[in-house]
């Protein structure tokens, strides 16, 4: 697709307007998840394994039935056999069957009155379990004699006398690794660690669900994507899938955790057993973070070669991922990524998607590249410490550009690493002088973007103003991204369009706000029904005047005659077509629907000061800087959030967020006191850079920019600290007792 | 079980509900009062989504029990507004792009404005500890900070 714009300056495109929904959101009139109640309500509440691995023996919901208040119990035999592959999986989440697969595994559900009958019900659900073997570590999970979670869930790929546990593999690369290794003048092998960390977001998954007998209904519900949501609950109760619409609320937070189903499912299938009464569930936090998420955890092992001027000659990563008690791990992505940054000949990934007793991972953010990242950026680091060579000319020296080969096979075309590279080097954070116990840390990241089915519609009001419909959730801010390129598109004002987010009774397929693809997709299906409708209103003038539509052009929100015709007619603003066209052919509006693939990914650069403090071995994040390529900003401020809230996430996933599994396969710390996400007192200001290398295959130039950002900061702080102490630490998180346990090993030699 | 009769004062207006003992005074305010404004992001008092004022002090109201605001002055981000006209943290809010999802912007203006009215001129370093028990997940707490930084300089200005 051409760059239509690309001479041309933008009028309202990197303006900074306040968002549609600003005012609702601080007055607390938005209406998240949790705030949807209707008439004759009933509420629901789920029973959970507190087992990692058991048999379900027995369930026994007499006495919570005698219950008064008490409408309906569920369990696994109130959903339909003979279900394949991921609807399979997605079931069996949803609601175990033989066995609980992990702690907090759903087994039952009820439906009460009010909130507290229903929790009060759940307690009086007896199941009985037969307590199995379990394994909770991704490398004690591939072990001979650990216990087999389920055979025959490994598919093709597999090659065999793996472990029953290992269930997708992956082998891809090129070049000839013997040879890269053999020009090197340094070659390091090493191993590394991440735990599982939670999107964490602030907004417990919520939803509304009411089905009748005829397995119709609604569903209403905080989700990154409706249609996935309609397609995984009909696919999981058994019913086709346009028998429920679904309308998603306000979303309170996602980062890739709400692109899947939980309690939805149950709600409907309550709803049903209760005679078709709307059953509300609203989860706790601890059934988010024993349920819900999170991403997977890894151990890596790494070989890299590199000449002693910072050429890297061959690379090597292994890793191993357990996404929980299903295959899912984007170990896919993560081998696909490992060593997305560089020029590399000769390169190899091996992945294994192994199964534990941990809940079934989700996306978030940057599925599968942090990990990678953290695991590649280290090891580089080390290698420039030790060759004496400066992070960022080593990385520029090997850094992936327009018309280099990926890692993974395709060419790049424009991208802005190097861009983001030159920027970070340029910056005042680069050069700024560190103190005692103080170091600083560089790292890059990538995410290659997505573009996915989309459908949105532009319809044109008797004003001459614009309503927008489109189908991806607005997380961080997009209904203003999308009123900003219509506005650009059709020449007016950014007040005169409103952007909704329609159900899924209203728009063909979109998939989820996922992938760095809502501004991208969603915004460019925005521009081409705008010029759909653009090409109406020429019509209608060209009719009005009697000359050829293609005589027609628009222009600051007016049609004009042109070329022979120039001059012969007064414009007609959009607000004149538009109040005529009940007279002039009915209403106006445009459409667009496509699966666009014209996405860029986006590259970043990030540079950490900390200090650490040796009494206690904590890290103090010092100054933040994130460089990242977007394309084109449409709206810069929440641009610059993204990279703000990817950076936070980021060092959160570094320095304090874990996935902590005692030896009973219980999570130990389901709470936010002892999930510790970063606080305000945790992080300084995070400064920002935008880079612009416009992406060819959208109209302005766009860029996904939502998920590059968490993916150098995991290295970045391992590699600030490594210049702060010596330390090089190669398990996350690197927690105050960690560092301060390396510190003392490291002065008693 | 049986309910108690509460009878408070919400934002400036005479409230009543009915409510078992056990039941919080986030759950009584959403529930029973229909003021959805006020979020549970935890249920544990560590997320702050639920901040409200009892008494002009701060509280998470997922902490408190519903029988506790007794005769008790309670208020919420429902009535920070003076009407149609936003308080200048709320539009400086919206001004500074401080809030991205904004299910944690609710809890968050009803904390920096009860810091603002103990300590009109806070430091960063005191407003990021005053808000460190509200947590916001997409935003990275830079754009509230200076958001709410730039709302205190007003307010100072305007008093």
């Amino acid at each position: 697709m051409a760059l239509d714009n690309k001479n041309n300056e933008f009028k309202v495109i990197g303006s900074t307007p306040n968002r549609p929904d600003g005012l609702d959101k601080v007055t607390g009139r938005a209406r998240f998840g949790a705030d949807i109640s209707v008439p004759g309500m009933l509420h629901g509440a789920v029973v959970r394994s507190p087992h990692a691995h058991a048999k379900i023996v027995k369930i026994d919901a007499s006495k919570a039935l005698a219950m008064k208040g008490v409408k309906a119990v569920i369990t696994r035999a109130d959903f339909p056999e003979g279900l394949e592959g991921e609807d399979w999986n997605l079931q069996e989440n949803a609601m175990a069957g033989e066995k609980a697969l992990y702690d907090g595994h759903a087994v039952a559900a009820v439906a009460a009155t009010s909130p507290l009958a229903a929790r009060d019900a759940a307690k009086l659900i007896e199941v009985e379990y037969e307590v199995l073997l379990h394994v909770t570590d991704v490398d004690e999970a591939m072990k001979d004699g650990a216990p087999a979670i389920r055979e025959g869930a490994a598919d093709y790929s597999v090659p065999e006398g793996l472990h029953p546990n290992v269930v997708r593999f992956f082998d891809t690369g090129m070049g000839d690794l013997d040879k890269g290794f053999a020009e090197a003048d340094l070659v390091v092998e090493r191993s590394y660690t991440t735990e599982a960390a939670h999107q964490g977001y602030i907004e417990p998954h919520a939803c509304l669900g009411q089905m009748g007998a005829d397995g119709r209904g609604e569903l209403w519900c905080c989700t990154q994507g409706h249609w996935f949501i309609r397609r995984m609950s009909t696919a999981v109760l058994g019913v086709e899938t346009t028998n429920i619409r679904v309308t998603p609320s306000e979303i309170g937070g996602g980062f890739g955790g709400k692109t899947t189903i939980t309690i939805e499912p149950l709600s409907l299938a309550l709803s049903r057993k209760a005679g078709g009464a709307p059953v509300k569930m609203v989860m706790n936090r601890g059934e988010v973070l024993r349920a819900t998420g999170p991403t997977s955890s890894a151990s890596m092992d790494i070989k890299m070669g590199m000449t002693k001027d910072g050429k890297i000659t061959a690379a090597h990563g292994t890793f191993r991922m357990q996404g929980g008690a299903f295959p899912g791990a984007p170990v896919d992505v993560t081998t696909m990524l490992a060593f997305a940054n560089y020029t590399i000949e000769n390169v190899h990934h091996i992945g294994y998607d192994v199964i534990t007793n941990r809940p079934k991972q989700a996306a978030y953010r940057a599925p599968g590249a942090p990990m990678a990242a953290f695991a590649v950026e280290s090891t580089v680091d080390e290698m420039c410490r030790t060759l004496g060579l400066d992070p960022i000319e080593t990385r520029l020296k090997n850094a992936s550009r327009d018309g280099t080969r990926s890692t993974f096979g395709p060419k790049f075309g424009p991208v802005g690493l190097v861009e983001s590279l030159e920027a970070a080097r340029d910056h005042a954070n680069y050069k700024m002088p560190l103190g005692p116990n103080q170091g600083r840390g560089v790292a890059s990241g990538y995410w290659m973007n997505w573009g996915g089915e989309t459908s949105a519609s532009v319809a044109m009001s008797e004003d001459g103003t614009v309503t927008v419909s489109v189908g991806t959730p607005d997380i961080g801010g997009s209904r203003a991204s999308m009123a900003l390129m219509a506005a650009e598109a059709f020449g007016i004002a950014y007040e005169n369009v409103r952007v909704n987010i329609s159900d899924t009774g209203a728009l063909g397929v979109n998939e989820p706000t996922h992938g760095s693809r809502a501004t991208y997709a969603s915004g460019l299906a925005t521009i081409k029904a705008a010029e759909e409708c653009i090409t109406k209103m020429c019509k209608r003038a060209a009719d009005k005047w009697g000359i050829d539509a293609d005589a027609v052009i628009w222009e600051d929100g007016s049609a004009k005659p042109s070329g022979p015709n120039a001059g012969e007619f007064d414009p007609l603003s959009i607000g004149e077509i538009c109040a005529e066209m009940g007279e002039t052919g009915g209403p106006i509006s445009g459409h667009y629907e496509g699966s666009p693939t014209g996405f860029s990914g986006s590259f970043g650069t990030h540079v950490v000061d900390v200090e650490i403090d040796p009494e206690t071995g904590h890290t103090t994040v010092l100054r933040y800087l994130v460089v990242q390529d977007a394309g084109k900003a449409i709206h810069p401020a929440y641009v610059e959030g993204q990279f703000q809230g990817g950076a936070a996430q980021g060092i959160g996933w570094a320095l304090n967020e874990e996935y902590i599994y005692g030896e009973d396969g219980r999570l130990q710390n389901p709470v936010f006191l002892d999930y510790r996400i970063p606080v305000a007192s945790d992080l300084p200001m995070i400064d920002t850079v935008i880079v612009e290398v416009p992406n060819p295959g959208h109209p302005y130039g766009v860029r996904g920019v939502g998920e590059t950002g968490i993916t150098p900061p995991l290295p970045a702080l391992a590699n600030a600290i490594a210049d702060a102490t010596g330390l090089r630490m190669r398990g996350l998180p690197m927690t105050p007792p960690k560092i301060l346990a390396a510190l003392k090993a490291q002065k008693n030699g | 079980m049986s309910k108690v009769h509460v009878t408070t004062t919400v934002n400036g207006d005479q409230a009543e509900f009915l409510c078992e003992p056990r039941e919080t005074l986030l759950d009584c305010l959403r529930d029973k009062l229909h003021l959805t404004g006020s979020k549970e992001g935890c249920g544990t008092g560590d997320c702050g989504a639920c901040s409200v004022t009892v008494d002009d002090r701060l509280v998470c109201s997922c902490l408190m029990l519903g029988v506790e605001a007794e005769g008790k002055e309670i208020k919420t981000i429902e009535g920070m507004a003076d009407g149609e006209n936003l308080r200048p943290l709320q539009a400086k809010f919206i001004e500074h792009a401080a809030l991205q999802c904004g299910v944690c912007t609710p809890g968050i203006l009803v904390a920096s404005e009860a810091l603002l009215k103990k300590n009109p001129d806070p430091t960063e370093e005191e407003l990021r500890y005053w808000l460190a028990g509200n947590l916001c997940r997409c935003t990275g707490y830079d754009k509230i900070i200076r958001a709410v930084m730039d709302a205190a300089a007003e307010m100072r200005e305007t008093s």
